[in-house]
């Protein structure tokens, strides 16, 4: 079934892009590739169309939030799927906090209109060039975007609460 | 057919438009299209369909903008059951977000959990023995059994056959039985463990789904005998909602919808899971991606799901029911008193303190109407640093408002049951 392997794969992207990729890596059974923001739009663009490759599916595309890594605070992930290889292939690039802001790729797979939306609406990366890039699952009203790891959850492992007050 | 004619009237519309320099005959709808008042029947109205409406199987609401009975636009919300399934998961530990998954698509739970199984063992680098995987199988594809027979049902009560609801609700009956018995409960079943089976097929599983096996071909075929060849249900679903394979694709279609506009797609082909690649099954696929197609790929999918299910279960390897991995899987209750091991596990387990290693991985499964899956990085903490879901209805149902504009509202319902959106997976 697989007609390309994780390793021919990355050399016909090396081969395509070079310098470009920032990153690269075999994780589990998925190849990573790292980008620069700027670049990501092209390179998704140029990975659907080459006719060897034709990453045609875009199977998932979401964010990260690392607080801890300065100036690379946010991550769009997106993961593309080559139905003609059977391949998939995750491309990642980083975004600093301060200007979280990536073109969009809307105008290559328009599924991923609602994806980008559901981002934005979670950690706030600003896709530029979306048609409706508005909240998607929260409320309009709601002035945060609740999965930066600024809002935590309650601690699950707190003891100090005591479980008469909670109908234990 | 009637797809072309829907943009065929836009088109003059848009020609018309430009025409006209008052702008008096223009009428601005809200995603953008001018349409001229030469072209409406009646008066423009506005009308919400949902969000709680008995044809809408859900909360979904859908702000019409109609020309008599045909929708001229169509502006979707969603968001109304959001519960941060994936803030929530990650503060729990990996065994507690199993009921998550529960609540995604609730017509086929098993699927969701069994496939978040799968994902944290090819985290954790396990492999389970080939009886887990039959099991697996068999679980699995009753769930989209049971799935497949409420969308399609609901389809025949949107065009006005009630009594073919009732009838699948005996056979669904006996799967959820079977669930019942496999972990005691019917609808968020929680189904399962990191691993493999809390327990292993009990004999009155085996005495339940062999008599399921004996009654469910001629009780399907009798139900479907009322749908698949019925004059009014093919008059009112042929041409119903179509969307074309290219557009489907580029909404980012999977499952039945997919393969009803005529694209094999199928994660159990072209990256088989749980031993999928052992056995024998054709994938259906329609021609038209309307609603007649994909209610007849879901009615053939079900007969597919019973062949693999035969298979499954009449080579059911022998073995263990669940794989060495003690940091994840409890131990039995008496070793958990007598074993002081044991006793180590489950305090481990119940308290979330397994170690998992660091790393990301995305695992995906067929789920009741597509493609499923969880992409999940861990750094090694109790819970998953991120854990996204792949929620196949979500991606597909922003495609909705171009399946049914131009089309009649009593359209626009059928279209909505038969695409199967499931709100709990929409809003996550």
């Amino acid at each position: 079934m697989q007609k390309m392997t994780n390793s021919e794969l990355s050399q016909a992207i090396y081969a395509l892009f070079g310098e470009r990729i920032a990153l690269s890596e075999e994780l589990y059974d998925t190849l990573v590739i790292e980008v620069a923001s700027t670049d990501a739009y092209e390179i998704i663009e140029q990975l659907k169309q080459d006719t060897a490759l034709s990453f045609n599916f875009l199977t998932l595309l979401g964010g990260v939030h690392y607080p801890e890594m300065e100036a690379r605070e946010l991550c769009v992930v997106y993961h593309l799927h080559s139905w003609k290889n059977a391949l998939r292939l995750r491309v990642k690039a980083y975004l600093p906090a301060e200007q979280p802001s990536i073109k969009s790729v809307t105008s290559l797979f328009e599924t991923a209109n609602w994806m980008e939306r559901e981002t934005y609406d979670f950690f706030g990366i600003n896709f530029e060039g979306h048609p409706n890039l508005t909240r998607i699952l929260n409320m309009d009203e709601m002035d945060y975007h609740p999965m930066l790891k600024q809002h935590p959850l309650e601690d699950a492992t707190r003891e100090d609460k005591d479980d008469r007050f909670f109908g234990r | 057919m009637r797809h072309e004619k829907i943009k065929t009237t836009v088109s003059l519309a848009d020609k018309q438009c430009m025409k006209m320099n008052s702008t008096d005959n223009l009428i601005r709808l809200s995603n953008g299209q001018v349409l001229s008042k030469e072209t409406i029947d009646g008066d423009i109205a506005t009308i919400n369909f949902g969000p709680t409406h008995p044809a809408t199987h859900g909360i979904f609401q859908n702000i019409l903008t109609v020309d008599g009975e045909k929708i001229l636009n169509s502006v979707q919300t969603v968001g109304y059951i959001h519960r941060a399934f994936e803030k929530l998961a990650e503060r729990r530990p990996y065994n507690q977000i199993t009921p998550i998954t529960d609540r995604l698509n609730y017509c086929s739970s098993p699927i969701n959990n069994l496939g978040w199984h799968m994902t944290v063992e090819k985290l954790l680098g396990v492999s389970v023995p080939k009886r887990v995987d039959y099991m697996r199988v068999i679980i699995m594809e009753l769930a989209r059994i049971a799935d497949h027979l409420i969308c399609d049902s609901i389809i025949g009560v949107d065009t006005g056959a009630l009594t073919s609801f009732f009838y699948p609700f005996s056979e669904r009956e006996k799967i959820y039985e079977l669930y019942e018995e496999m972990c005691g409960a019917r609808l968020t079943t929680n189904i399962g463990r990191i691993g493999g089976f809390d327990k292993d097929f009990n004999p009155v599983f085996h005495q339940k789904l062999k008599e399921f096996m004996r009654t469910f071909p001629a009780a399907f075929e009798e139900w479907n005998g009322m749908l698949e060849r019925n004059r009014i249900f093919m008059d009112r679903t042929r041409g119903a909602g179509p969307i074309s394979a290219e557009r489907a694709l580029a909404y980012g279609f999977t499952g039945p919808n997919l393969r009803a506009a005529g694209v094999d797609y199928d994660v159990r082909v072209m990256h088989p899971y749980a031993s999928y690649e052992d056995f024998d099954f054709i994938i259906p696929v329609g021609v038209n991606g309307d609603t007649y197609d994909r209610f007849m790929v879901r009615q053939e999918e079900i007969r597919q799901s019973f062949r693999i299910i035969e298979q499954a279960y009449n080579n059911l390897p022998e073995g263990a029911f669940h794989a060495e991995v003690p940091e994840f899987f409890l131990p039995d209750k008496k070793d958990v008193y007598n074993n002081m091991e044991a006793l180590i596990y489950h305090f481990k387990i119940i308290m979330g303190e397994s170690e998992v290693p660091v790393g990301e991985v995305y695992h995906s499964v067929e789920g009741g109407n597509g493609e499923l899956g969880y992409y999940l990085i861990s750094d090694g903490g109790r819970s998953p640093y991120r854990l996204q879901f792949r929620r196949p209805c979500f991606i597909y149902y922003q495609a909705y408002p171009e399946m049914i504009t131009g089309s009649n509202i009593s359209d626009a319902v059928i279209t909505l049951s038969s695409i199967n959106v499931i709100a709990g997976e929409l809003d996550a």
